[in-house]
């Protein structure tokens, strides 16, 4: 049976040469060393000097060894993002405040470039430009569908204006 | 130095930041020749990834040259040319130990259910990533490998993430020989675990997806068979039925939160977010696999919860494995297999960009432009 398969297979290259029949499918997963009942006691590596404010999980006693120091929690969205790790990942209370900690960043990103004199290109941050390459078609549905999506909306928002005269 | 910069959802551009510096004894400093952008970066792109905060740059899948190391560093030194696993692992907690160097505990302060990863959010640790001219590397003695000599560069910057996934999806399915394997998903990984799964012997892979050209290509690539999801009533009885009405011994979801398909899962997952990414993949894969089979996950979720049908994971006895790559631990034998000709990583990549064009080359990856199948990002420095 196993000859037939090799036979079966032989135009692919490499067909079965990871197929060993004593594969424990759970080797993957873990090759067991007993450390585990240790539980944190390892022999921690150096503990990165902290420079800038990091948050951390309530899940864990503190930092760990290193971490990355990109973007560190500022403004409104810095603030909500401190309420969320009151929270333990186990939470909405967590992710959910974040979600909308990372939606307040965005208008704070456009703000923050403003002040810097900078006027975000937005149609070539979305990349447009390659959409107007390869799906001229699409983006000008795009924005018709937008121009009479926002034409319905006016038009509709001056009919409750007259009828309300 | 020139980065990619997140501004929001489905917004990003390449602007000038301040280049990284040594910050713990076992740090590297990294100058990039190439990066990826990976199927799971579009995650991040479509806003999906919670705690991902504007300005920070992305890039999991990088290799380089070493341009600094910190005083703790022995085995690399400066001009070496490395390959860096996505994984940022200690080597000395008891999950790195365990060689499960994508559970590291030493790397990531921001969530304990996953270790530290490049350039993805905060939820991942807060590092920036390799879509940039430099990038710092931790614990530079564990992760990066010295790329051989006679490897190729593309080979090597594929071998960071997208070939050690797709063959751990394989590996972690149990494969017996002559086993059926189906893959959801014909991205970059979909298209690698397909191919990966005939090393373990399958006996039949199918791939199942919606858009036409990667069907096409995985069905050249890997040579499989492959559906288009879309063109049949239900997926699962298309499965059921072409497998004897049995089910699949194997089921691999390498899609993850950005699955489309099912237009209730897409709304309560993609558009809303009132789950953590929509699920139609891994409903798929459990409702597909026989009973006492095996599905095996690698695309990325989101932290929340999912709506997946567990009732039938308990009642077919079905057994779920995932994890991150162990990208350390596989690379070895993923080597062997690149110089032995049983992979070719870098057939798969369709696209090469100049990083200053990063914001059309997501767009084109996520919007799935001009048959794009993976690209590659391009640093300025890297080209003179």
């Amino acid at each position: 049976m196993i000859m037939d398969l090799e036979k079966k297979f032989a135009h692919i290259k490499g067909w079965g040469v990871d197929a060993d029949p004593k594969n424990e499918p759970t080797y993957p997963m873990k090759k067991y060393t007993g450390d585990d009942h240790q539980r944190l006691n390892w022999e921690r590596p150096e503990e990165q000097p902290v420079t800038v404010e990091i948050l951390h999980s309530n899940e864990r006693p503190g930092l760990p060894a290193v971490f990355g120091t990109s973007t560190p929690p500022s403004g409104l969205s810095g603030n909500i993002r401190r309420f969320a790790f009151k929270y333990s990942e186990s939470s909405y209370g967590h992710w959910l405040p974040l979600l909308l900690a990372d939606r307040v960043n965005v208008v704070e990103g456009i703000i923050d470039d403003l002040r810097k004199g900078h006027v975000p290109n937005i149609f070539a941050e979305k990349g447009y430009k390659a959409a107007w390459t390869h799906n001229r078609a699409g983006v000008i549905k795009k924005v018709a569908i937008t121009a009479l999506a926002t034409t319905a909306l006016i038009l509709l928002w001056k009919s409750g204006k007259a009828k309300k005269r | 130095m020139l980065a990619m910069n997140y501004r929001g959802p489905f917004r990003v551009r390449a602007e000038q930041k301040p280049a990284p510096e040594i910050l713990h004894p076992e740090d590297a400093i990294v100058r990039v020749l190439r990066s990826c952008i990976c199927g799971s970066d579009l995650h991040l792109y479509h806003g999906l990834v919670p705690d991902t905060r504007v300005g920070t740059t992305f890039g999991h899948e990088f290799i380089g040259i070493v341009e600094d190391i910190g005083p703790g560093v022995k085995n690399l030194k400066v001009g070496d040319k490395v390959l860096v696993p996505f994984n940022i692992a200690c080597g000395k907690c008891a999950f790195c130990k365990q060689e499960l160097f994508g559970n590291c505990h030493e790397s990531n302060p921001e969530a304990t259910a996953v270790g530290g990863i490049y350039g993805y959010s905060h939820t991942a640790g807060g590092f920036d990533g390799g879509q940039a001219e430099y990038v710092r590397v931790p614990y530079a003695d564990v992760g990066p490998v010295i790329i051989p000599e006679d490897m190729d560069p593309d080979d090597a910057v594929l071998l960071t993430d997208v070939v050690p996934t797709g063959y751990q999806a394989a590996e972690m399915g149990g494969i017996k020989k002559g086993d059926t394997v189906v893959v959801f998903g014909a991205g970059p990984v979909g298209i690698m675990a397909a191919k990966c799964a005939w090393l373990f012997g399958a006996g039949r892979v199918i791939v199942i997806d919606h858009i036409e050209y990667r069907l096409d290509f995985v069905r050249k690539y890997a040579q499989c068979e492959a559906y288009n999801f879309r063109s049949m009533e239900d997926p699962v009885v298309f499965l059921k039925k072409t497998t004897d009405w049995f089910g699949a011994d194997v089921c691999i979801d390498a899609v993850g939160g950005d699955a489309a398909g099912n237009a209730m899962q897409t709304i309560t997952g993609r558009k809303l977010m009132l789950q953590a990414g929509s699920a139609t993949a891994l409903h798929w894969a459990i409702n597909s696999v026989k009973k006492g089979g095996i599905v095996s996950i690698v695309g990325v979720y989101g932290p929340t919860d999912n709506l997946i049908p567990i009732g039938n994971v308990v009642n077919k006895g079905i057994t779920i494995r995932a994890n991150q790559a162990s990208v350390k631990r596989l690379l070895p034998r993923l080597i062997e297999h690149i110089r032995s000709g049983y992979i070719d990583p870098k057939a798969i990549i369709s696209h090469r960009v100049p990083l200053e064009e990063v914001a059309d080359a997501y767009h084109i990856f996520s919007a799935k432009l001009d048959n794009c199948i993976k690209p590659i990002l391009i640093p300025p420095s890297a080209r003179q």
